[in-house]
């Protein structure tokens, strides 16, 4: 296996909230985000981070660019903690990872002309490029999305959903980076839109080597682009392992449970589906079960699930999952 | 007799960019008790349909055709008689549950606001149908919560809560706007799980209305498919999911992705939604369209019939067969 480009290992993001009562002597509340939880990127490759809203899949993501702080354990580039680095160096490592965000209109500076909104990032990370240059990159770039380079005076809101997702993603390439962190990119889309967006994006991941950090709540989308998936419940990590390895034989039944809830565009495999109800929804992440956090929702949770936190195994072709009980269930829903 | 009869609806709206053409001639029918799905991409005119049946259309809109419920024309009724049919005949859920529920107001009043208003019922009556409802919503400990306000639920369950709220009445028609999209996953099973056991329990016809192909192959009979407020083609939604015949029907179904058939790359239909303010003359799919030719731009196709209980709207699917 070739070495890592990113690997989280223990990563927790703690939020501070508003005291309880809101009086100055009632005790601070923290909400845990995520807790503990360790990834491993390779050059070139996509992970996938599926879980449902209130996971924690955005604020990891976060973590990982810089963008909210790091409360607990380490994000290593290349072997090299950057949460320890100096703020000069974390800013030069900026332009190696940048980020696509789900509302593509909402991430777009609306008194930005396109060209200026995908030319920012050189104009920070490379200030000594002249205009010319600045402005021939940005012209490829748009070329190379899909967008007529002619458009480069126009506004955002002159475009259409999918052309504003293809800005943000020129926006984010324009700097040549390593990691493109897509948070949920193609969930504001249209059906028909949001499968150009993701074969645009593997069609510059094979050109330009890029990794992908691919957040997203729909896991046929997920299942699609990703090479590995890592499944999130309440700031956990449940379980990781290869996008084909955990659709055909999930082991968490977290998991099972969630790819057996994804609907099917078949009748006939929807009437073959088995909808097994999952109850209830997720607990408040103020106050995580204790032991294991998806003992509350879990078909098979026992008493001494409450005790502690499961351990993570590997079993093995580098599946992990974080149940002890993960082989008394049966197989996939699929 | 069909519950349900649109014939050739047009609704526009007055803009400063001109006039929006949202629905553009619809022709469609539901009988009592039945279940159809409207599937439409951003743009396509299927939320506003919704409006236009409730008479709901912002102030600015305009509507033209015929709406018949229950044998009665119910397009531009004016308020008091729309009051009389809202509710207690036709009843809607929205994408948003949050936006939709009062959130000063506990959920049991608004809930007992509604028979209160629409059936005359006693204060006490109310309350106590209400609680039936969100039991049978499977709302768990009914009579406690309607002491609650809106925000103290989850998503999930408000959206319970206004699946309940719109079965007070007993209507004969419901229609349900993305009721779904806001959800989780394994949340939005539970819900459709709902859409199915009201179907069953209550016996009420249901309108899907949705963007999500998944979602309509496991919950309703027939499925029709809008695009620039048209319909593309209608069906049973087996036949329409087996043998799409319209091209827009093809692409959607072969540009999503699916759990249980690994693809390499994904078939995509080029181009962006339509412009609803400049809609070509003839078939609004056809700039995307890989099957368009000559008479496509200029000549809107006819909606007929083609095989037992299909209808299309393509000039290029009759030629083929020709």
């Amino acid at each position: 296996m070739s070495a890592p480009l990113l690997e989280t290992r223990d990563l927790s993001v703690t939020f501070k909230v508003a005291r309880q009562g809101g009086w100055p002597w009632s005790p601070p509340r923290e909400l845990q985000a995520v807790k503990q939880a360790s990834l491993r990127l390779e050059p070139g490759r996509t992970l996938g981070l599926v879980g449902e809203s209130g996971s924690g899949k955005s604020s990891l993501a976060r973590a990982i660019v810089g963008t909210v702080p790091v409360s607990d354990g380490r994000v290593l580039w290349r072997g090299e903690d950057i949460v320890s680095m100096d703020t000069a160096a974390q800013r030069a490592h900026g332009r190696h990872v940048q980020m696509v965000f789900q509302d593509p209109l909402d991430a777009l500076n609306p008194r930005m002309t396109v060209g200026q909104i995908v030319a920012e990032p050189l104009r920070t990370h490379f200030p000594d490029l002249s205009k010319e240059q600045v402005r021939a990159k940005v012209g490829q770039m748009m070329e190379r999305v899909g967008l007529l380079p002619a458009l480069i005076n126009r506004y955002p809101h002159e475009f259409s959903g999918g052309q504003c997702q293809r800005i943000g993603i020129a926006r984010a390439l324009i700097t040549d980076p390593e990691l493109v962190v897509c948070d949920e990119p193609v969930s504001a889309l249209d059906v028909s839109v949001q499968a150009q967006v993701v074969n645009l994006l593997q069609e510059l991941q094979r050109e330009m080597g890029l990794a992908l950090l691919f957040i997203a709540h729909d896991l046929s989308v997920v299942r699609h682009i990703s090479h590995r998936i890592a499944v999130m419940y309440l700031g956990r990590i449940v379980e990781v392992a290869t996008a084909s390895e955990l659709i055909a034989n999930p082991r968490h039944p977290y998991t099972k449970a969630l790819i057996a809830s994804v609907p099917i565009p078949s009748p006939k495999a929807e009437r073959a589906r088995h909808r097994p109800v999952l109850e209830g929804e997720l607990p408040s992440p103020m106050s995580p079960p204790s032991g294991c956090v998806f003992r509350t929702r879990c078909p098979i949770a026992r008493a001494d699930c409450a005790d502690a936190t499961p351990a993570v195994m590997n079993i093995g072709n580098d599946h992990l999952v974080s149940c002890p009980y993960h082989s008394s269930t049966e197989a996939s829903p699929l | 007799m069909a519950l349900l009869d649109v014939t050739d609806l047009t609704v526009s709206f007055d803009t400063p960019d001109g006039t929006v053409k949202a629905v553009n001639g619809m022709t469609l029918s539901l009988d009592p008790g039945d279940s159809l799905a409207i599937v439409g991409e951003s743009g396509s005119g299927k939320t506003q349909l919704a409006f236009a049946i409730l008479g709901l259309l912002a102030k600015n809109g305009t509507a033209g055709g015929s709406i018949r419920f229950d044998g009665q024309e119910i397009l531009n009724l004016p308020e008091s008689k729309l009051n009389a049919i809202r509710a207690n005949e036709i009843a809607m859920i929205f994408q948003d549950p949050m936006t939709s529920l009062n959130p000063y107001l506990r959920v049991g009043d608004q809930m007992a606001e509604v028979l209160m208003l629409h059936k005359g019922a006693s204060k006490r009556d109310a309350f106590a149908e209400s609680a039936r409802m969100l039991d049978a919503v499977r709302i768990p400990d009914a009579r406690a919560r309607l002491r609650m306000y809106p925000h103290e639920f989850s998503g999930g369950m408000r959206q319970r809560i206004m699946a309940a709220m719109a079965l007070l009445c007993r209507p004969k028609l419901l229609i349900a706007d993305e009721p779904t999209t806001a959800l989780d996953v394994t949340v939005q099973n539970q819900i459709m799980e709902l859409m199915a056991d009201i179907q069953r329990d209550f016996g009420t016809a249901l309108i899907l209305i949705t963007h999500d192909l998944a979602i309509v192959a496991g919950s309703c009979v027939k499925t029709l498919v809008m695009y620039g407020g048209r319909v593309m083609e209608t069906g049973a939604t087996d036949d329409v999911f087996a043998a799409p015949s319209h091209p827009y029907t093809r692409g959607l179904l072969k540009a999503v992705p699916r759990l249980d058939v690994p693809q390499d790359k994904l078939e995509t239909i080029p181009g962006d939604p339509p412009d609803l303010t400049a809609l070509p003359a003839g078939c609004p799919f056809s700039p995307r369209c890989p099957a368009s030719h000559e008479p496509c731009a200029t000549t809107m196709p006819v909606q007929e019939a083609f095989e037992a209980g299909r209808l299309r709207a393509c000039h290029a699917a009759r030629e083929t067969v020709a």
